[in-house]
């Protein structure tokens, strides 16, 4: 059995509106072998980067616990997290407002080493800062230009860089190729696949792409409006889709194959709102599926095979 | 499917030839389009593909004649349903925009007034165009509405009021307000989640066929082009280098560049393969190399690619491929999945 890097049980986080409370992520459980990757895939306002951040207690959960390495990271003070998150990084999904415009690339490097006590001394932290650049593949002549004088993967490499300065074992990647050109999403996907082959990193990856995350997790989970509608091996997922809205999300890929008549099933209606959910499936009103009794609770994440999950009422009837 | 292209003069709504756009700015020049060509039949849909700084949307801005200043562009032709366009005064253009040529923006927040009801909105596009009351227009505005399946009750609202697939459906009840004959749309669907771009293409499709509308689709997203388009134009920096019907052009990848671009796709249908992607980066449009703009980047590349230009060739009636290597008789892309 391999070591369980990250563990999260019925994770919560509600947000105060003023139309209520907006459950942005409602009772999510997972958890993370070492040296994997779990993908987490959903539509905007699935609450996908809100796990993310909870994770790291960027945001803090309403409810839930968390454990990394063993450690329940909720009940950790200020410092402690502070030591913790040496070892959990992040990479946003818009490198450009996530790097302090003033900043060389020389120096947001060299603070995070610095002010985390990584490396100390000039010479150290000098070396170090050539070392980080050579592992994402940031030419050394570039070490005192500004971000907004490099392009989107380069600055994208940056943001890689500063989490690795860290020297993490986890990395939550938040969207990191989405605003990045299919070439240069190309080049950083191998980079980060390349960095966890190297480093043994386990990765969270969080995404609206299924191309991107079926080439890049072990494992995947399918998050609708704050819940985990379904969870499963990569390959078990792409094979053998069970929930509708996991199927529609498949088919609602474009693919770029000349086929004629590719079969789609197109879902009607819109996202309902996250504000005060009902006992109800949240995907009922638009499943062709839906019946009364999806309308009456809500399906809990039921196991229908090894490692695949399913939250659906109508699981096997069709 | 029909494979081969059969041009008779009426037959063309759309017609550019040899379109080149600069900005001048103080210190540099930026070659944003360098000759490009292109003719778009009736009923039929032609993708521009291409990644950021290719050139994509200034040529399609260029088509409305609304490139900004300091741009300035040069053109051989430009003829819209039979109207010459370089001629047009500014009055005869603000007819023409949107009348015969209507575009699609990107980003539906930004292209709708905050402060309007979107009935108003549309019924506005209707009254520039066509003298009517202000009555008759918001009843055309409703059923344009009803036709992208928005109910007509909803046309008192305002944009803020919509979902983002619901905003960019009015965008298109916009464009379509006035029938024209030939639609760009510039990455429609870019700001949209999947399964709402799913409907909203599907949508784009069904009207444009009930029209026998032609239509541009402008996108960085193969996967669409596949599924909307007829033909492509794969753009790089500021040019068309490959050009032809979709099995063209996606069956038979003539270019690098194409090639480089369908390798760095992760593929849904083939996992953990170990991408490819193109090494480096686009060329500054402030700077571009001498020769073959993607000759940098290219692995066929030789010394004759980095020297000069290379011409449009034909290999077929249809498919068109911009690269000095094709001059080597025996010189071929294969892509191994492919052919």
């Amino acid at each position: 059995m391999a070591e369980t890097i990250l563990e999260v049980r019925n994770l919560k986080k509600y947000f105060k509106t003023a139309r209520g409370m907006l459950h942005a992520v409602d009772d999510v459980s997972f958890s993370i072998e070492k040296g994997h990757t779990l993908g987490i895939v959903g539509e905007s306002g699935c609450g996908k980067t809100t796990t993310g951040r909870c994770i790291l207690r960027l945001v803090e959960p309403t409810s839930g616990e968390i454990y990394f390495e063993g450690k329940d990271i909720l009940s950790l003070n200020r410092s402690e997290m502070k030591s913790i998150r040496k070892d959990m990084q992040i990479i946003f999904q818009d490198p450009f407002s996530s790097l302090d415009p003033r900043y060389t690339i020389n120096q947001a490097l060299s603070e995070t080493l610095r002010v985390n006590r990584i490396r100390t001394g000039k010479k150290a932290i000098e070396d170090r800062v050539l070392e980080l650049m050579e592992t994402v593949g940031l030419a050394e002549r570039l070490i005192n230009t500004y971000p907004h004088e490099l392009d989107g993967g380069r600055r994208q490499r940056i943001g890689i860089a500063r989490a690795l300065a860290m020297e993490p074992k986890f990395i939550v990647c938040d969207e990191p190729v989405s605003a990045l050109d299919v070439s240069i999403q190309a080049q950083i996907l191998n980079l980060l696949e390349d960095l966890q082959e190297k480093l043994g990193l386990s990765y969270i990856f969080i995404t609206h792409d299924l191309a991107v995350v079926n080439h890049f997790a072990d494992e995947i989970a399918v998050m609708y409006l704050g819940q985990i509608v379904e969870k499963a091996p990569t390959e078990e997922l792409f094979d053998n889709p069970v929930h509708p809205y996991t199927r529609a999300l498949l088919s609602a890929i474009p693919i770029p194959e000349v086929m004629e008549n590719r079969p789609q099933t197109l879902l009607t209606g819109e996202i309902s709102s996250p504000i005060n959910p009902g006992n109800e499936c949240r995907f009922a009103k638009r499943c062709r599926f839906a019946c009364e009794g999806c309308r009456q609770h809500c399906p809990e994440l039921v196991q229908i095979k090894p490692g695949h999950f399913v939250a659906c009422s109508r699981t096997g009837e069709v | 499917m029909e494979e081969t292209v059969k041009t008779t003069n009426d037959d063309i709504v759309l017609e550019l030839e040899n379109l080149r756009v600069k900005f001048v700015l103080e210190t540099e020049t930026v070659e944003a389009v360098n000759g490009i060509s292109i003719s778009l039949r009736r009923g039929r849909t032609l993708g521009l593909a291409g990644e950021t700084g290719a050139g994509k949307t200034t040529t399609a801005l260029s088509l409305l004649r609304l490139v900004p200043y300091p741009g300035r562009v040069e053109c051989d032709k430009l003829v819209v349903e039979g109207h010459d366009v370089l001629k047009m005064s500014q009055k005869e253009l603000e007819k023409y925009r949107g009348a015969d040529l209507a575009m699609i923006f990107q980003d539906p927040m930004t292209s709708l007034n905050p402060v309007f009801t979107v009935g108003q909105q549309i019924a506005d596009t209707i009254m520039l165009h066509d003298p009517t009351t202000r009555e008759d227009a918001m009843k055309k505005a409703e059923a344009m509405l009803e036709l992208v399946g928005i109910p007509a009750a909803r046309a008192v609202e305002y944009p803020h009021q919509f979902s983002g697939g619901m905003k960019q459906r009015v965008v298109i009840a916009i464009a379509l307000a006035c029938n024209p004959g030939v639609l760009i749309a510039d990455e429609p669907t870019t700001a949209l989640d999947v399964t709402i771009q799913a409907q909203v293409l599907a949508l784009m499709k069904k009207l444009r066929d009930e029209r026998g509308m032609s239509m541009i689709m402008i996108t960085h997203d193969l996967g669409i082009i596949a599924d909307v388009c007829d033909e492509v134009a794969i753009m790089y920096a500021g040019r068309i280098i490959e050009y032809g019907t979709l099995r063209d052009v996606f069956n038979h990848t003539r270019h690098p560049y194409t090639e480089g671009l369908f390798n760095s796709l992760p593929n849904i249908r083939s996992r953990r393969e170990k991408l490819k992607p193109i090494p480096g980066l686009m060329p500054d449009p402030s700077n571009l190399p001498k020769g073959c703009a993607f000759a940098p980047r290219c692995r066929y590349a030789t010394d004759a690619c980095r020297a000069e230009r290379p011409a449009d060739r034909m290999l077929s009636d249809t498919h068109m491929v911009a690269c000095t290597r094709y001059d080597e008789p025996g010189f071929r892309i294969d892509r191994p999945d492919r052919d």
